[in-house]
């Protein structure tokens, strides 16, 4: 409290008392003021007309639709790239947590020799680039007749949402009472009903949040899309979005880009916001302590 | 999940804890080889083909007969004496540089950002649920989109230029290029670090901040002397995995300023490149540069400032039976009876 007051007093000295009580709140609306522009930005271009699409008024006058049926006509094929992202986000979620769970409780609960080895190797494959596992796959994949299927989009998202899913788990399930796993077994429960009937509906706020975490990172995933599809209908919606054509050859449609971008961008925020607490939970849990 | 057998009472407590331990050690197996098994085929045998993909040529020659010969030529390391020193280098040398300059500055100045914004959401009281979902916004939006949305604000008649009263042609070739990723993935990153390091502020008890400023230390010692040690491992860690994150950079400068761009093309950009022309040696020697790059700088980063990063795991399981805990098993099962 009182170091707080000090750190503000040495920002503003000589300011009178209310100002300096204001200090925080104008720190606040700059840092909300960072976060919120750029994306403010693209929202309100969004629904300009196109005719007025380099006006930099801070509201669209008058406000138009258009932008967005553009992204909606049947040549661009929207939908179905939101289809695509969503069926290879959600089956790399699935199978991410059906896998990661498993490896989670084990790291987290038992102990046996190896563990930090385990959890070391999981980490490190998360330190790998993206580049250093499409480029050889995208050769196995090209021989084996795979692009343009979801398995090829599919397989190597693996590669950076398991090791995330396994170590959010990982701390989340360390949290758990331990003690009502034991009275579980003491209870005549094996381990492995002790781990479905207990320890699963606990954790289930933390696999929730993992699931969140883990859908987006595969939902915002590139250059895996990008690489492993060069068929319009296959392609994800990040991937699809950057290849907006212009209705005249080369100018880049911006305000469709910017539409489509909201469409694909707000569903994520309202989720974000919606479990703001617990992502941050995880966020941080992830990364730090 | 796969052992139903029915738990053995024995009188025992020691055969009973060893017995406990070969069972913990085969349940171990069965519950982690999935993800080592996944691990290992969409990790390892990528990374290992790849380095030996680099060290063949993608064959596609006229034998003898006039005939085409499909089917790789071992050219042991001639591709990465190209790179090195032969005509890929200049390519080459440029993205690495292009890839060291962006972990360099952004990383300095998405910490510098990040933990200024960690320190006013400190301080606030009011409005920090407000400001903690703004700052989850950038965070959420896929890089390829915030790619997009800057290519907008950055566009020759774009509100940046308007905002500046300038007229920079931020997407072509120069240092403005660079400029412009940079400020784009600051925008993207810095409120990331500022949560993380928000979350280490907060476990700092507020006695030791009261302390100093008996003893007679003002804000600015306090913030150096304090603050910043005790968010060390915190701040370790996160700049950690920014930095490898920015290594691998790739879809923020392909979408923002495009693919074959000397001023930003990055080892990722230049090895998906090589790929993408179905020159798959000299891409995979690539891929496996910028691999051992990431590497050394890992280990570096954790031998030269021993950022613990498995220490949040290692931290909980070592200090399980203090006091709190031990309070906790005191209470949990009359809970559970009641």
């Amino acid at each position: 409290m009182t170091a707080l007051s000090a750190r503000r007093a040495a920002a503003a000295p000589p300011a009178p008392r209310r100002p300096r009580r204001l200090l925080p709140y104008l720190g606040i609306a700059i840092v909300g003021l960072y976060c919120l522009a750029p994306f403010y930005w693209m929202a309100i271009s969004a629904f300009r007309r196109p005719e007025d699409q380099f006006d930099n008024s801070p509201l669209p006058t008058p406000w138009s639709l258009k932008n967005f049926t553009a992204v909606f006509r049947p040549d661009v094929g929207f939908e179905r790239s939101l289809l695509n992202s969503l069926v290879v986000a959600g089956t790399t979620t699935a199978l991410v947590l059906a896998i990661g769970i498993c490896t989670a409780y084990a790291l987290a609960r038992l102990r046996f020799r190896g563990r930090y080895l385990v959890l070391g190797i999981v980490l490190a494959t998360s330190m790998c680039p993206g580049i250093s596992i499409v480029v050889p796959l995208l050769k196995l994949f090209t021989n084996l007749g795979l692009i343009n299927t979801y398995q090829a989009m599919i397989l190597p998202s693996l590669s950076f949402a398991l090791p995330l899913a396994v170590w959010n788990l990982t701390v989340f399930f360390r949290q758990l009472p331990f003690e009502l796993e034991q009275a579980a077994m003491c209870d005549g429960c094996t381990r492995g009903a002790a781990f479905r009937k207990i320890i699963i509906p606990l954790a289930a706020p933390g696999v929730f949040t993992t699931a969140i975490i883990t859908f987006i990172a595969a939902w915002n995933e590139f250059i895996i899309a990008l690489s492993m599809v060069n068929k319009k209908e296959m392609q994800t919606a990040t991937v699809s979005i950057s290849k907006f054509t212009g209705a005249y050859g080369f100018d880049q449609p911006f305000g469709t880009q910017m539409a489509a971008g909201v469409i694909v961008t707000v569903p994520l925020v309202i989720v974000v916001l919606i479990c703001q607490r617990r992502i941050i939970a995880g966020l941080t849990a992830g990364g730090v302590k | 999940m796969t052992t139903v057998t029915a738990e053995p009472k024995t009188t025992s407590t020691g055969t009973q804890r060893r017995k406990d331990a070969q069972r913990s050690g085969r349940l171990a197996l069965v519950l982690l080889s999935p993800t080592v098994l996944v691990l290992g085929l969409v990790v390892g045998y990528p990374v290992i083909s790849a380095i030996r993909e680099s060290l063949y040529e993608r064959g596609q020659g006229l034998d003898a007969e006039g005939f085409v010969v499909q089917g790789d030529k071992f050219v042991g390391l001639s591709h990465y004496r190209d790179i090195f020193s032969g005509p890929a280098s200049t390519a080459f040398w440029n993205a690495f540089w292009n890839t060291s300059f962006f972990t360099v500055t952004t990383v300095v100045i998405e910490t510098v950002l990040g933990v200024a914004m960690a320190l006013v959401m400190h301080q606030a009281f009011r409005g920090r649920g407000l400001v903690r979902a703004s700052i989850l916004v950038p965070w959420a939006i896929p890089t390829a989109v915030s790619g997009l949305l800057w290519r907008w604000v950055f566009q020759a008649d774009g509100v940046a230029n308007a905002v500046i009263g300038r007229q920079v042609l931020w997407t072509t070739e120069g240092f403005h290029a660079k400029v412009a990723v940079i400020i784009a993935d600051t925008w993207k990153t810095a409120p990331f670090i500022g949560l993380l390091v928000l979350a280490g502020l907060q476990l700092i008890p507020r006695e030791v901040y009261e302390a100093a400023r008996v003893d007679g230390a003002g804000a600015w010692k306090a913030f150096w002397r304090i603050t910043l040690p005790l968010v060390k491992p915190v701040l370790l860690v996160a700049v950690l995995f920014r930095m490898l994150d920015v290594l691998r950079m790739f879809d923020l400068p392909f979408v923002l300023i495009g693919a074959r761009k000397e001023s930003v093309e990055t080892l990722s950009m230049l090895a998906w490149d090589e790929a993408t022309n179905l020159r798959y040696g000299a891409a995979a020697a690539y891929a496996t540069i910028l691999f051992l790059y990431v590497a050394v700088v890992a280990y570096a980063f954790v031998k030269l400032l021993g950022a613990d990063i498995l220490g949040q795991v290692r931290e909980q399981g070592r200090s399980r039976p203090d006091r709190r805990e031990r309070r906790r098993r005191a209470v949990v099962p009359r809970e559970v009876t009641a």
